[in-house]
């Protein structure tokens, strides 16, 4: 773990709320949020090698589960958190128990139907959950408080995933991805660790879901955590680069940062062009830099070529 | 195509017998049904013309998983987009037959251009090809909103607005045709697959990539075709769903997931079962939402999904799946 980096990007993170105005502060609070989202779901994707495309849905249930203890309850939005982490980690084990016969394009499918479905829940069971308004906590905090308590959790997630993935576990992760026969002769149990990763993963997407509701003034609403959520976290792990926690900052403020710079760009202003914009870099990244970010930067690195280029004639 | 040369050893193909039983058994439930409710007949009717645009849906998703193990997410907004195609030329005077076929026209060189473009160069990688889709979806979803506007749009209604009456039972012309139509174009498409020569050469390119270029089948142009002709049922699907739902750019987002849970009912990678799996769908949940109290509105996708998980755990190749075998 190189210390420079992170002491520079912590500097910068230290100094940045005294430059910024409030809504500056947000967005940079929307970056640390996208941030452990995307941690969560590479340590799923790029480090375990199981696709998703559910992680709005995780997000969903930390976002309700705050506003429902503060608005309810009047629990201390901090004391929040650690539930929310919770409750998302034990639905990450529910939801990985099936996904451990799947894979692929099946696993895709199933996460993104688990995706579509959660946020129709709202919907039904409207007594407790508020229908298509959604709910609201009264308790709201300001731009600076947001931005440490963001950061700070960021920080903290940031730590935790780089335990967890030089360890032991981080070790059996890798080893499911790379060859599941393998792991499993060397005595990886799949189904642990398989589960485990989607806990993990969920227990980190419920924590930015819990953030994303006190960012969006206390509301928790089904349109908030729709499918759009999910596929931008997902478009910001492929940015960031599968497999590396460097490049998942990068990833994190592409899509937080994107859809509010896009207006300014000249011919496209109106409120569509920043789709068009989006899903044209997101297309373009993926043909340039196929491995992301992180992918980009490794090409500076001297080492080995261990080149898996395609065959010429397969392109 | 090396890349592209998976190792697949196909087993056994068809439906097997108590598939076809319980199929049997769901048609004979529906007819006994029909015969004694006629709210039930309504049901059924207006379901199964649902259920045939989630099949042509399904069955666009289909062309493309056989052919290259992917699965494209854009697919339905690159229907939306041809639907409003057919909307501007109706606009400008185009009667509403020749702006349909003239929009399956412009669907299938979209289609193949997409895939020469943009999936071509990273078909190798599902992952990429996966993400591209999500990035065209957002891309043309923002094209359209930014070119037509998000609101309501109108069209010329295809079929008019006229009831038939058989008995008690009242059926819609609008169904009766969108039923015909989705049909129709599945029928043509079987057709090219089983009796012409290019079909035979697609069908070569999806099942064995590197035999096939070795006995001359240019095996790129066969997907890119594929590409082309999903596209064109997309936009037959697009069309249908038209004056159901009115022209807006969200318009085919929940009948993608829909479709999505088609295909995975009826295996990802049968072309009967697509349309077998929408038919099935869209009967089950008019039905369901018809007598289930709990069942209401919103719980309709939650519920389809529901079903694809289930097939996916219980039966994961699908009712019409064939059964793989792959060497590790």
């Amino acid at each position: 773990m190189k210390l420079v980096p992170i002491a520079v990007v912590a500097a910068v993170l230290a100094v940045l709320p005294f430059l910024l105005s409030g809504y500056h502060q947000g967005l940079a609070t929307r970056v640390a949020i996208y941030f452990i989202a995307i941690l969560g779901l590479n340590i799923l994707t790029g480090y375990t090698g199981q696709i998703s495309i559910g992680h709005g849905a995780f997000m969903a249930i930390g976002g309700y589960t705050t506003v429902l203890l503060s608005a309810n309850h009047h629990w201390n939005l901090i004391a929040t958190l650690p539930v929310s982490l919770g409750i998302s980690f034990v639905c990450g084990l529910l939801v990985g128990v099936p996904a451990l016969r799947l894979s692929g394009v099946y696993l895709a499918l199933a996460t993104f139907a688990f995706a579509v479905s959660v946020p129709q829940l709202p919907l039904k069971f409207s007594k407790f959950l508020g229908g298509s308004n959604g709910i609201h906590t009264a308790q709201t905090k300001s731009h600076l408080w947001l931005y440490i308590v963001g950061w700070s959790c960021a920080a903290i997630a940031f730590a935790g995933a780089w335990l967890i993935l030089r360890g032991r576990i981080g070790r059996a992760f890798r080893a499911v991805r790379d060859s599941e026969l393998a792991a499993v002769s060397s005595g990886v149990s799949l189904p642990i660790y398989k589960t485990l990763a989607f806990g993990i993963s969920a227990a980190f997407a419920g924590v930015a879901g819990s953030l994303l509701v006190l960012v969006t003034n206390g509301f928790a609403q089904p349109n908030e955590f729709g499918v759009l959520l999910s596929l931008q976290i997902l478009i910001g792990a492929a940015v960031a680069g599968l497999g590396s926690l460097w490049g998942v900052l990068v990833g994190a403020v592409f899509i937080g940062l994107l859809p509010s710079v896009a207006p300014d760009v000249p011919l496209i202003g109106s409120s569509h062009g920043q789709d068009v914009v989006f899903g044209l870099i997101v297309v373009l990244i993926m043909l340039l830099l196929p491995n992301g970010f992180a992918g980009f930067l490794r090409r500076f690195e001297p080492r080995v070529k261990t080149a898996i280029k395609a065959d010429p004639k397969s392109s | 195509m090396i890349g592209l040369a998976k190792r697949k050893t196909a087993v056994s193909t068809g439906v097997s017998i108590p598939v076809l039983v319980i199929l049997l058994a769901a048609a004979v439930f529906l007819v006994i049904g029909s015969l004694v409710s006629s709210i039930f007949a309504q049901q059924t009717v207006a379901g199964l013309a649902q259920g045939a645009i989630f099949g042509s849906l399904a069955l666009a998703l289909v062309l493309i998983y056989r052919a290259t193990e992917v699965i494209n997410f854009a697919q339905g907004e690159l229907a939306m987009a041809t639907t409003y195609v057919a909307y501007q030329l109706t606009l400008w005077h185009v009667t509403y037959w020749l702006a349909f076929f003239l929009t399956l026209l412009i669907a299938f060189v979209l289609g193949v251009v997409i895939q020469v473009v943009v999936i071509r160069p990273v078909q190798h990688s599902v992952i990429a090809v996966v993400i591209i889709t999500v990035g065209l979806f957002i891309l043309i979803d923002g094209l359209v909103a930014w070119k037509w506007g998000a609101d309501l749009k109108f069209m010329p209604a295809p079929f008019g607005n006229q009831v038939y009456h058989a008995g008690s039972v009242a059926f819609s012309r609008q169904d009766l045709g969108t039923l015909l139509v989705t049909i129709a174009s599945v029928i043509v498409l079987w057709l090219l697959f089983q009796f012409t020569k290019l079909g035979l050469a697609m069908r070569a390119a999806a099942l064995r990539p590197a035999a096939a270029s070795l006995v001359g089948v240019r095996v790129n142009w066969m997907l890119a075709l594929g590409w082309g002709l999903a596209a064109v049922l997309g936009a037959v699907a697009g069309l249908m769903t038209e004056p159901t739902q009115f022209l807006q750019p969200t318009m085919m987002q929940a009948i993608l997931l829909y479709a999505f849970a088609a295909a995975v009912l009826g295996g990802l990678e049968s072309p009967a079962g697509a349309v077998i799996g929408g038919l099935s769908l869209g009967v089950f949940l008019n039905l369901i939402g018809q007598y289930v109290g709990f069942a209401s509105a919103e719980l309709r996708l939650p519920i389809a999904f529901a079903l694809l998980l289930l097939v996916l755990l219980l039966k994961p190749n699908g009712l019409f799946g064939r059964r793989q075998v792959r060497r590790v």
